[in-house]
C-alpha cells in the first residue's frame, strides 16, 4: 500500500509505488495464503489447492500480475513447503497458467459458474498430472484416495477463494480508473 | 523503471513459459539428482518460516480450541456419563497398578534386576503440516534451547507419533507413523507376537509379518519392539482392530489429526536411519559456517 507523503513532493513515484503494489498484490497475497494453509489445522492438505485456486484465478483476469515467472516461483513454493518431489508443483502451476492465459479471452467474460466448471477441469488435469508425476517421481503408485480427497478440496476451496480475490480484483479496477 | 512496449512485452511473455516449463524439468531432475541440497534449501525455508508459524499458531489454536469447545459443550451430559464409567474403570486399574508395583518391586528387590534409565526428552510445539497429498509428516519448531537429532523419537501424550526425519537450525520434520514410508517394529503384548507396522497414509497403519498361527486379536495392545535398535522396547502404540478387509491394523493410541505439542525423546540408540540419511552428513554435527 502506498503511504501518504508530502502531495507537493513527487506525485509520480507515489503513483508509481502504488502501481507496483496493485501488480504485485496477487503473487504475494497467493504466497502468504500458501504460507497459511501449511499450518496445521487438521485438514487434509490445502496448500496445492490454494496455489492451484490464485495462479488460475488471477493469470485469467489479471495476467500482468500473474506472470510465468510468478506462477514458477509459487510453484517452488508449493513444493519446498510440502516436502513433495520437487517440481511437480512448478510445472503443473507453469501448464495451467499458459492454459488460462490461453482460455482467457473465452473464460473471462463468463459467469461465475462457468468459470468454476473450467476450474473443475484443470483440478482435475492438475490433479492427475500430480498424481502421475508423484507416481514417476517416486516410482511406486501414490495412493488414490489423498488425491481424491485433494481433488475435492481443490475444487470446493476455489468458491470462497474466488469471491475474495475477486473483492480485491474489483478494488484494484475501480483505484485504477481513478489513476 | 524499464518500459517496454506493448508487442515485445507479450513477445517476451510467450517466450517466457517453454523457458520455464524447461526449468521445471530441470528442477524436477535436480531433486531427483541432488537430494541433500534440496534437503537444505527445504529446511533453510522451514527455518525461515518457524518463527512466522509460531506466532500464527496462537490464533490457529484458538480458533480450533473454539470449535473443539463449541462440540464439548453440545455432548456435555453424554461425555460426563462417559467419565464418570470410565473413572470407575480406572480406579480400578489403578488398585491394580498399585498391587503390580509393589509387588514388581518386591521381585526386583530379589533378582537385583538393573532398570532402564529414564530417558530424557524435550517438549517442542507443532507448527506446520509438512506432509503434502502423499506424505504423513509435521514440522515442529526447535531451537537453541531444543537440539534434536535424526533419528529420535517423537510421541504425543498418549502414544508414539513418528520419528525426526530431517533437522534444521530452527526446525525439523517429523514423518509420522502413518506415512506410507514408515515401517516400525512392533510387539502384540498379549501375545508377545512380533509384527511391522506399516503406514498406508491412512489413519490406521496395518500389521503385516507376524509368526504364522499368531494371528492379531482385536483388542491387542500394540508396544514398539527394541528389535533393530531403532526404538524403545514397549512404547505404547496402539490397539489392534481388524479392518473392513479383516485385515489387522493399528488404531493408534497418538491423535495425529491435532498434534500440537510432541515429546522428542533421546534414547540413546543409533539403530537404522531413513536411508537416504546414511550417506549424508548430520546438519547438526556440522560446524557453522
Amino acid at each position: 500500500m502506498a503511504r501518504k507523503g508530502r502531495p507537493a513532493s513527487a506525485p509520480g513515484l507515489l503513483a508509481r509505488l502504488d502501481a507496483l503494489a496493485r501488480s504485485a498484490a496477487p503473487s504475494v497475497t497467493t504466497v502468504a495464503a500458501m504460507i497459511l494453509a501449511a499450518a496445521p489445522v487438521g485438514l487434509p492438505s490445502l496448500l496445492p489447492a490454494v496455489s492451484l485456486a490464485g495462479v488460475f484465478f488471477w493469470s485469467l483476469f489479471r495476467p500482468a500480475s500473474m506472470p510465468a515467472p510468478a506462477a514458477f516461483g509459487i510453484g517452488l513454493l508449493q513444493d519446498l513447503l510440502g516436502f513433495a518431489p520437487l517440481g511437480i508443483g512448478v510445472l503443473t502451476l507453469l501448464l495451467v497458467h499458459a492454459a488460462a492465459l490461453r482460455l482467457r479471452r473465452v473464460l473471462a467474460k463468463q459467469s461465475f459458474l462457468l468459470v468454476w466448471l473450467a476450474y473443475c477441469g484443470f483440478a482435475v488435469l492438475a490433479v492427475g498430472l500430480g498424481y502421475t508425476l508423484q507416481a514417476l517421481l517416486g516410482w511406486q503408485a501414490p495412493p488414490t484416495v489423498p488425491a481424491i480427497a485433494q481433488l475435492g478440496l481443490t475444487i470446493g476451496i476455489y468458491p470462497p477463494l474466488a469471491w475474495l480475490m475477486a473483492r480485491g480484483h474489483r478494488a484494484m479496477q475501480r483505484a485504477e480508473a481513478l489513476a | 523503471m524499464i518500459r517496454l512496449s506493448v508487442p515485445l512485452r507479450q513477445a517476451l511473455a510467450r517466450l517466457s513459459v517453454p523457458v520455464l516449463i524447461a526449468a521445471a524439468f530441470g528442477t524436477m531432475l535436480l531433486g531427483k539428482a541432488d537430494a541433500l541440497f534440496v534437503e537444505r534449501t527445504r529446511m533453510a525455508l522451514a527455518d525461515l518460516l518457524a518463527p512466522l508459524y509460531s506466532v500464527a499458531a496462537e490464533p490457529i489454536g484458538a480458533v480450533r480450541q473454539a470449535v473443539g469447545e463449541a462440540r464439548m459443550l453440545l455432548d456435555l451430559r453424554g461425555e460426563a456419563a462417559r467419565l464418570r464409567e470410565e473413572n470407575d474403570r480406572l480406579h480400578r486399574w489403578q488398585a491394580a497398578a498399585l498391587a503390580l508395583e509393589a509387588e514388581n518391586a518386591l521381585l526386583r528387590r530379589q533378582l537385583s534386576f538393573v532398570p532402564d534409565p529414564a530417558p530424557q526428552f524435550r517438549t517442542a510445539r507443532v507448527v506446520a503440516d509438512a506432509g503434502g497429498t502423499y506424505a504423513r509428516a509435521v514440522l515442529i519448531s526447535t531451537g537453541p534451547f531444543l537440539q534434536v537429532q535424526k533419528g529420535q523419537v517423537a510421541l504425543d501424550e498418549r502414544g508414539l507419533a513418528g520419528r525426526v526425519t530431517e533437522v534444521g537450525a530452527r526446525s525439523a520434520r517429523i514423518l509420522l507413523v502413518t506415512d506410507m514410508n514408515s515401517r516400525i517394529p512392533v510387539v502384540l503384548e498379549g501375545s508377545r507376537a512380533r509384527a511391522i507396522m506399516v503406514g498406508t497414509n491412512g489413519a490406521r497403519p496395518r500389521l503385516q509379518h507376524w509368526p504364522s498361527g499368531m494371528q492379531p486379536q482385536e483388542g491387542d495392545r500394540v508396544v514398539t519392539s527394541a528389535e533393530s535398535a531403532t526404538f524403545p522396547a514397549g512404547l505404547p502404540v496402539g490397539v489392534v482392530r481388524l479392518g473392513e478387509t479383516g485385515w489387522p491394523e493399528v488404531e493408534l493410541f497418538a491423535q495425529l489429526d491435532r498434534l500440537d505439542l510432541l515429546r522428542i525423546f533421546e534414547f540413546g540408540l543409533a539403530g537404522i536411519l531413513p536411508p537416504e540419511a546414511v550417506a549424508r552428513p548430520d546438519p547438526a554435527a556440522r560446524p557453522r559456517r
